[in-house]
């Protein structure tokens, strides 16, 4: 009914309002286009997947990221957790559980490090979130600490070494963790996989569950959300354990594209991933924004990465051209926010002139 | 400073101005006199403050012109695209909110962007800032340090800052936005001294009020608007108070309160000795008991600062060191949190409806149902047409005026909103409805639309429990009335035994005052 209102009110304006809306899709298809005909292999099944690969990474963090932008937080952490993850899982695989105390070393199967690995990503979202909520300790300042700290536990953990050729030992039952990286189930990279089916749980949740709603409300609103009986502590918890859960899956699919964990891996991931969110018109002020949003922008990061690497810009240059599409990103976002208030304004003249006869 | 003023200072002329929704004024005239008292006065929502925004420059008029007279009555046609015009020409204005920093002192707050600078922009010189603050307001006849930080003064001494900010600038025309609301009767008197002697200088001040005893001691002109029309406008000494009140009001008073008397029933909810400590020292409200009955409209009366919205929000459980017993059908509430207590059917309509009501960034369908979308699942998945069968019934329920639900809740007038923060607390099935200044802000219309509200929840056993610092609203409205000042109970009434006189009386003790007058 809004949309018939629009339209009635002036075809040409909401025609542009729908550009501006999905100017995300518009843009990443741009960049593909112009890519596909500058770059000559661009199109390749080979590269279109490796460029899946590359974007599924910064998908995963982006929208463990968009949850907790949209709750009203950041999250600086990330990078640094995925760092530390990763070393854990290397030192899981390679040295095995030492407890000298009894003497005895455990090695778990891969699957099992795989696990304790993402529950500890999910412990460090934890922390983060009780610094947060309990401690009344500012998101940015709370999630900075946890940036050093995790970055240097992960150093800690080897004293600077690397966990090398992460393969595992057929005798101790932890072998494949290569599989996670670098495998493929039905022709699509495992990365992927992992990738949709987070981003398939993180949007049904975002837009049919109570979780979701809150989310938003806790975002735009917080004393609204407190008095509308919202447990906004809880909801705040979730977006952090949630983002850490994304950052030690991460963490994890790097080390095992390397077979090797690196305590510097990581490092700036958390600028990537908020630039992704916010690419895919999520407000930093909290309470606006969405999954899709949020992969579109992960995508045309990644796009944008590759595509120009073939082209043969250098790398500097792409560390700037980053740069100004999230500043463009944003000065968009802006005037779409503005035109869309003047849009419900004057919608709602209209309707209040009517208003008596509709009703 | 005397001389003839039978051409005002400014005047305002045919000015119209249209908002989104409504007409705030329809072509309304006002003129303001040198050295005189120009009183305004209305009902809430009648235009006054959108009038004087206009004066001040913070308003553009969609038409209508504005004139400003010299000496010798040359009239010069005025247009103000910002304060900073109006105040060049010698407009102040007092707001009705106060418009402080404070963390800041009183001296940084008068001089708020208009600093005493050396070297350029280099430098503050605060040591004249001190000197010129003390001395403003010793003028003003209050003897408050300028170094104290805002937040540790009474509101009525920030309401002498508030003004005194005003005077640095030596404005030709002041404008006061009901000055009165927040102060005690000793702070009336003191401010009503400050205007006389204002007058004496020969500023023109404009006083907005609805207090129309004020505007018998301290007017000279009045003029009177209503439903956004110019109604009347003479001397005040020339008007019966009762002419007032009909011009004003337009109607029969007694109909547009639509209070009645409801039968109540058994006890709903009972608060035992609720407290609230102040931080350092001292108690936000102390040993408050008292109960609700089924199908009883309890208003709860006091001056701003007496607790009232600290009182809800505990009764809520907002406020984490509230002690004391919340008992609701005989079930202890105040060991649970506050998503428990909405759910046992407490809920409160909170008072500034922005900050504490709204989610400005989602639909009026999502922020209808963020209280109780438990209601609307299967698991955890909303059923989404479920979700919009109960959003569309509480729209009509309440007249909310909008094409589509989906419509963000920031398009809607303040009366709409309002009635989408009550939808959202009536969708959670509430039993005790807490409503804190529901009136605030909204036009005559939708006032009268949540009172029929409060009346049919009261019909239909629902208990409601009503704050206002609007005495008429409260005496019309309430079944029982209690009275809060300074934290405490200093009155209860029946409705049918009280009279306005009594109630104001109760809600100054402990001002350190009694009621003259």
């Amino acid at each position: 009914m809004a949309a018939e209102v629009k339209k009635n009110a002036n075809i040409g304006f909401s025609l542009g309002m729908l550009v501006l809306k999905l100017r995300t899709l518009i843009a990443f298809f741009a960049v593909m286009i112009v890519f596909a005909i500058i770059a000559p292999n661009f199109l390749s099944i080979g590269n279109l997947i490796e460029m899946a690969k590359h974007s599924a990474i910064w998908a995963i963090l982006a929208m463990g990221m968009a949850y907790v932008i949209i709750g009203g937080g950041i999250d600086l952490s990330v990078g640094s957790i995925a760092g530390l993850c990763g070393m854990l899982a290397g030192g899981l695989i390679v040295e095995g559980l030492q407890l000298p105390v009894f003497g005895i070393v455990i090695y778990f199967h891969t699957i099992m490090i795989i696990l304790i690995v993402l529950l500890i990503g999910v412990l460090l979202g934890a922390i983060n979130g009780l610094f947060i909520t309990k401690l009344s300790v500012a998101p940015f300042i709370a999630t900075l600490g946890m940036l050093y700290m995790a970055r240097g536990f992960a150093l800690l953990r080897s004293g600077g070494k690397t966990f090398p050729n992460l393969v595992g030992n057929p005798s101790l039952g932890n072998t494949g963790f290569p599989f996670l990286g670098a495998g493929y189930i039905l022709g699509l990279p495992v990365i992927v996989w992992l990738a949709v089916i987070i981003a398939v749980i993180a949007a049904y949740v975002s837009k049919k569950t109570p979780l979701g709603r809150h989310v938003y409300a806790v975002g735009g609103n917080e004393d609204a959300a407190i008095l509308s009986g919202i447990r906004v502590d809880r909801i705040k918890m979730y977006t952090y354990m949630f983002s850490g859960f994304t950052a030690a899956l991460v963490g994890l699919i790097l080390a095992s594209q390397l077979v090797a964990s690196h305590p510097a891996t990581g490092e700036s991931y958390e600028l990537t991933a908020i630039a992704a969110v916010v690419l895919g018109g999520t407000s930093l002020s909290g309470g606006r924004g969405t999954i899709g949003g949020a992969i579109i922008g992960a995508l045309i990061l990644g796009v944008l990465n590759d595509g120009l690497v073939m082209v043969g810009v250098s790398s500097f240059w792409q560390i700037a051209i980053k740069g100004m599409v999230v500043v463009l990103a944003v000065i968009i976002d802006q005037y779409q926010l503005k035109k869309q208030d003047e849009a419900a304004l004057r919608e709602q003249a209209v309707s209040d002139i009517n208003g008596t006869a509709a009703a | 400073m005397k001389e003839n003023s039978s051409f005002p200072l400014m005047e305002a002329k045919n000015i119209r101005k249209v908002f989104p929704g409504t007409t705030a004024l329809h072509n309304v005239d006002f003129k303001i006199f040198k050295g005189k008292v120009n009183a305004l006065v209305g009902e809430n929502g009648a235009g006054k403050s959108t009038l004087m925004k206009i004066i001040a420059g913070i308003e553009k008029p969609t038409s209508g012109t504005l004139y400003m007279y010299d000496s010798k009555g040359e009239a010069e046609e005025v247009s103000f695209n910002s304060t900073r015009d109006a105040v060049r020409k010698g407009i102040g204005i007092v707001h009705q909110e106060l418009n402080l920093f404070s963390n800041l002192d009183v001296a940084e707050n008068i001089f708020m962007n208009k600093e005493i600078n050396r070297y350029g922009s280099l430098y503050i010189d605060h040591k004249s800032q001190y000197e010129k603050s003390k001395e403003i307001l010793h003028k003003l006849g209050q003897n408050i340090n300028p170094s104290t930080i805002v937040r540790d003064l009474r509101l009525g001494q920030q309401q002498i800052v508030e003004i005194a900010k005003t005077m640095i600038e030596d404005p030709k025309i002041l404008i006061m936005d009901e000055p009165t609301s927040s102060l005690s009767i000793q702070e009336v008197q003191v401010l009503f001294n400050v205007i006389s002697d204002l007058k004496k200088h020969g500023v023109a001040v404009v006083y907005i009020s609805h207090r129309l005893e004020e505007i018998k001691e301290i007017g000279d002109y009045i003029t009177i608007l209503r439903d956004s029309k110019l109604v009347d406008f003479g001397e005040v000494k020339q008007m019966e108070m009762k002419d007032i009140i009909e011009k004003m009001v337009g109607r029969d008073p007694n109909k547009f309160f639509t209070g009645q008397a409801h039968i109540s029933g058994k006890e709903l909810l009972r608060i035992k000795n609720m407290t609230l400590p102040r931080y350092g020292g001292g108690f936000t409200f102390e040993n408050i008991s008292f109960s609700v009955k089924e199908g009883e409209i309890l208003g709860i009366y006091g001056l701003m600062g007496a607790g009232r919205t600290e009182l809800l929000e505990s009764i809520m459980g907002i406020n984490e060191n509230a002690t004391g017993e919340i008992w609701l059908e005989g079930k202890r509430l105040d060991n649970k949190d506050t998503k428990q207590r909405i759910q046992h059917g407490l809920v409160l309509i909170p008072e500034d409806r922005q900050r504490e009501g709204l989610f400005t960034n989602l639909s009026v369908a999502m922020n209808l149902t963020m209280s109780s979308i438990k209601r609307f699942l299967k698991g955890f998945h909303i059923i989404k047409r479920l979700e919009e069968k109960h959003v569309h019934e509480v729209i009509d329920e309440m007249g909310i005026k909008v094409s589509s639900p989906d419509v963000s809740v920031n398009a809607l007038s303040g009366g709409n909103q309002q009635k989408v923060v009550i939808g959202k607390g009536l969708l959670t099935q509430p039993k005790v409805l807490l409503m804190d200044e529901p009136t605030r802000g909204i036009d005559v219309g939708a006032k009268s639309d949540v009172f029929e509200i409060m009346n049919r929840m009261a019909n239909e056993k629902f208990g409601v429990i009503f704050v206002s610092s609007e005495l008429e609203e409260i005496f019309s409205m309430s079944d029982r009335i209690i009275v809060l000042s300074k934290g405490k109970i200093t009155g209860e009434f029946d409705r049918s035994k009280a009279t306005e006189e009594e109630i104001r009386k109760v809600s100054e003790i402990g001002h350190g005052i009694t009621a003259t007058a």
